[in-house]
């Protein structure tokens, strides 16, 4: 990565930190309903992977954690918040919020809230994708607790015995909602769970978006070139709870304080401060364009959209107008 | 017009469809090598490869959300379920995936997957082995349900699910695969939603669905050559969505209705179109409605309680004799 992809990517993960930040701030306002997960910590996981894959061409699926994946993938941020506040502006016109963000046309195949529930999903699209041979890949995004359902082996197994052309990342934050995954989890290093699957791996630095992106290069070259599944595991952290319902009363300060001292976007910044890319000024600066630039383009956006129509209830439960369901009878 | 036996229908659906377009691909246990253990899909491997006729591991939920996956990429999966009770196992998936995803991304992304499987009670197979799902899938919305009762809807509705945007479950039945009945020669798509009149006649209206048809249609001649009495047989091929109008039409008909379900009585498709009667047809009504269906027992394995805890033509005509009053 040169020194301008690298720029562009400290201002994207910033927009990624404020955004996730804003959405908070929605909810505590009650703008924002349901359930929310926050990214905030993680976003050198995804940005890393997906610099070294190709956005918007490679399918990408994750979590119920999914704003900032859907945003790297190409999602209109406006679209994406719009969808948290349930408005017809919305990625998913306010019928699938905060856990459920699509964007189809970005081949953002979505966020699914039942965990371990994209693993199969992954590899469908990664068969789909060598029967129709083009060289896309299939990106699956989940945290650690994934891994511990049914799923993650099956899924493991069907993508290893037909060489299917799929990408896990796992983005082991160390926690499955407040259980640490030193109670819930018999091999903590993900990465060697793949083992029994004949399915390579690699452990790195998911605070770090060098060590990502150097990791991710290896993982998606390996998978594009057909040689098969393979399985990236990035050490994070979140700051925040697992969603706004999560009080965050079982993790010690002591803890927390470590993981911030190797925050994502200071480790970045301060590479460039150093390299005499931008100064520390360049760098207030542009935090303060981002927050400004959230709350005038897309909070206001999101304030200004409507409702959805309650006359529309029952659309998109089935397909419109389908030939077929009548026998073929247009 | 051949008469072909069921699975045959069920086979030539999939070779015709798998033919014209080379991203329709069928997955499940044992079904390509082995041929399925219906046939549904014999010779289809040798003749479209291991590509597209998939041996899937014993892993009933991911490969059935592997085969939904690969829809959202533009694939035409169609999933056999060895049998529905390994589709309990699936229900993840087919329920928080397919029938879905076309919502929850508001009308984004769609999974046009076909999931064929046998339900049903057969000979002697035990409680885990007997269950009946139609009366679970039919409620999920989002999920078309099907249930052909004859090798000309098997054919005629999958050929119309393939091509359909929907996720759609086709419910068959371990017992009739070697039915036979007249399939046209020539390509045919069934309807995947409205029913269809088995039987027409005045005095009530039986309606059935899958193997419980042949059970309205046996105890129809038996009520007119022994008791004079008429009855209207309606096939309700489709589960989900209903067929308010056509069952409206015919109890406003008949003035009394029975359904014959196999399944247990609570929560079920008997209830469902009981209810459906109630709200539409009331008034019409000269009879409260009943419903045939099975004891509320896991299937034992004993031939004699086996044959007790399911319903049958005899159970049909004497509910009719007391709904007409004539015991």
């Amino acid at each position: 990565m040169n020194a301008a992809d690298k720029k562009r990517l400290l201002r994207e993960m910033l927009f990624a930190r404020r955004f996730e930040e804003r959405c908070y701030e929605a909810y505590v306002e009650r703008k924002i309903g349901g359930f929310l997960h926050l990214y905030p910590g993680e976003e050198a996981c995804v940005h890393g992977v997906m610099e070294a894959a190709r956005p918007g061409v490679d399918y990408v699926i994750t979590g119920y954690r999914d704003h900032v994946h859907a945003l790297k993938c190409g999602a209109d941020p406006k679209a994406v918040m719009a969808e948290l506040y349930g408005k017809e502006s919305g990625s998913s016109k306010g019928r699938g919020g905060s856990m459920h963000i699509f964007d189809v046309k970005h081949r953002f195949m979505g966020g699914y809230a039942l965990v371990g529930g994209p693993f199969p999903l992954a590899v469908g699209m990664a068969k789909g994708i060598k029967l129709k041979g083009g060289d896309e890949i299939s990106i699956c995004f989940l945290g650690d607790a994934a891994n511990n359902q049914g799923t993650f082996h099956e899924s493991m197994n069907m993508a290893a015995i037909w060489e299917l052309p799929v990408l896990f990342v796992t983005e082991n934050n160390l926690y499955g909602i407040g259980t640490r995954i030193d109670r819930s989890t018999a091999v903590q290093d993900q990465y060697k769970r793949t083992c029994g699957y004949n399915i390579p791996s690699a452990q790195a630095d998911g605070q770090d978006i060098d060590q990502v992106y150097e990791a991710a290069k290896i993982a998606v070259d390996h998978v594009r070139s057909g040689q098969g599944p393979y399985m990236l595991e990035l050490m994070t952290y979140r700051y925040r709870g697992h969603s706004m319902s999560d009080s965050n009363a079982y993790r010690s300060k002591d803890e927390e304080q470590m993981w911030g001292k190797r925050d994502p976007i200071t480790i970045l910044r301060n590479r460039l401060i150093e390299a005499g890319e931008m100064t520390d000024i360049d760098y207030q600066q542009l935090d303060k364009e981002i927050i400004e630039s959230i709350e005038r383009d897309i909070i206001a956006f999101c304030e200004a959209s409507a409702e959805p129509d309650v006359a529309e209830l029952e659309r998109y439960v089935l397909a419109e107008n389908d030939p077929w369901v009548k026998g073929g009878v247009a | 017009m051949a008469e072909i036996m069921y699975w045959e229908a069920i086979r030539r659906a999939h070779d015709e469809e798998m033919a014209r377009d080379p991203l329709v691909i069928c997955m499940g246990e044992d079904i390509g090598i082995a041929g399925g253990t219906y046939k549904a899909t014999q010779g289809l491997y040798d003749k479209y490869g291991p590509e597209r006729v998939i041996d899937t591991p014993i892993s009933e939920n991911s490969y059935t959300g592997l085969g939904i996956g690969a829809s959202f990429v533009g694939v035409r999966p169609i999933i056999e379920i060895m049998s529905v009770n390994f589709a309990w196992l699936a229900t993840d998936q087919i329920v928080n995936s397919a029938a879905k995803v076309r919502y929850m991304s508001g009308g984004q992304l769609e999974a046009p997957v076909v999931i064929r499987s046998p339900g049903g009670t057969a000979h002697q197979l035990g409680a885990q082995h007997s269950a009946r799902m139609e009366k679970v899938f039919m409620g999920i919305a989002g999920l078309r349900v099907v249930t052909p009762s004859n090798p000309r809807q098997a054919y005629g509705l999958i050929k119309s699910a393939v091509r359909c945007n929907d996720p759609v479950f086709i419910n068959e039945h371990e017992l009739m695969y070697n039915m036979k009945g007249e399939v046209p020669d020539e390509e045919y798509f069934h309807p995947l939603e409205g029913s269809e009149v088995a039987r027409k006649g005045r005095d009530i209206t039986l309606f059935g669905y899958n193997v419980s048809v042949h059970w309205c249609l046996q105890a129809a001649e038996t009520l007119a050559k022994k008791h004079g009495i008429d009855c209207e047989v309606v096939d309700l091929y489709a589960l989900n969505p209903l067929d308010r109008v056509g069952i409206r039409e015919s109890v406003s008909k008949t003035h009394r209705a029975l359904i014959a379900e196999e399944a247990e009585p609570a929560v079920g498709v008997g209830a469902e179109v009981m209810a459906l009667i109630n709200e539409e047809c009331f008034f019409e009504l000269d009879a409260p409605p009943v419903r045939v269906s099975a004891a509320n027992v896991p299937i034992p394995y004993n031939h004699g309680l086996e044959k007790a805890a399911i319903p049958n033509a005899g159970a049909v005509v004497q509910a009719v004799l007391k709904i007409v009053g004539k015991v």
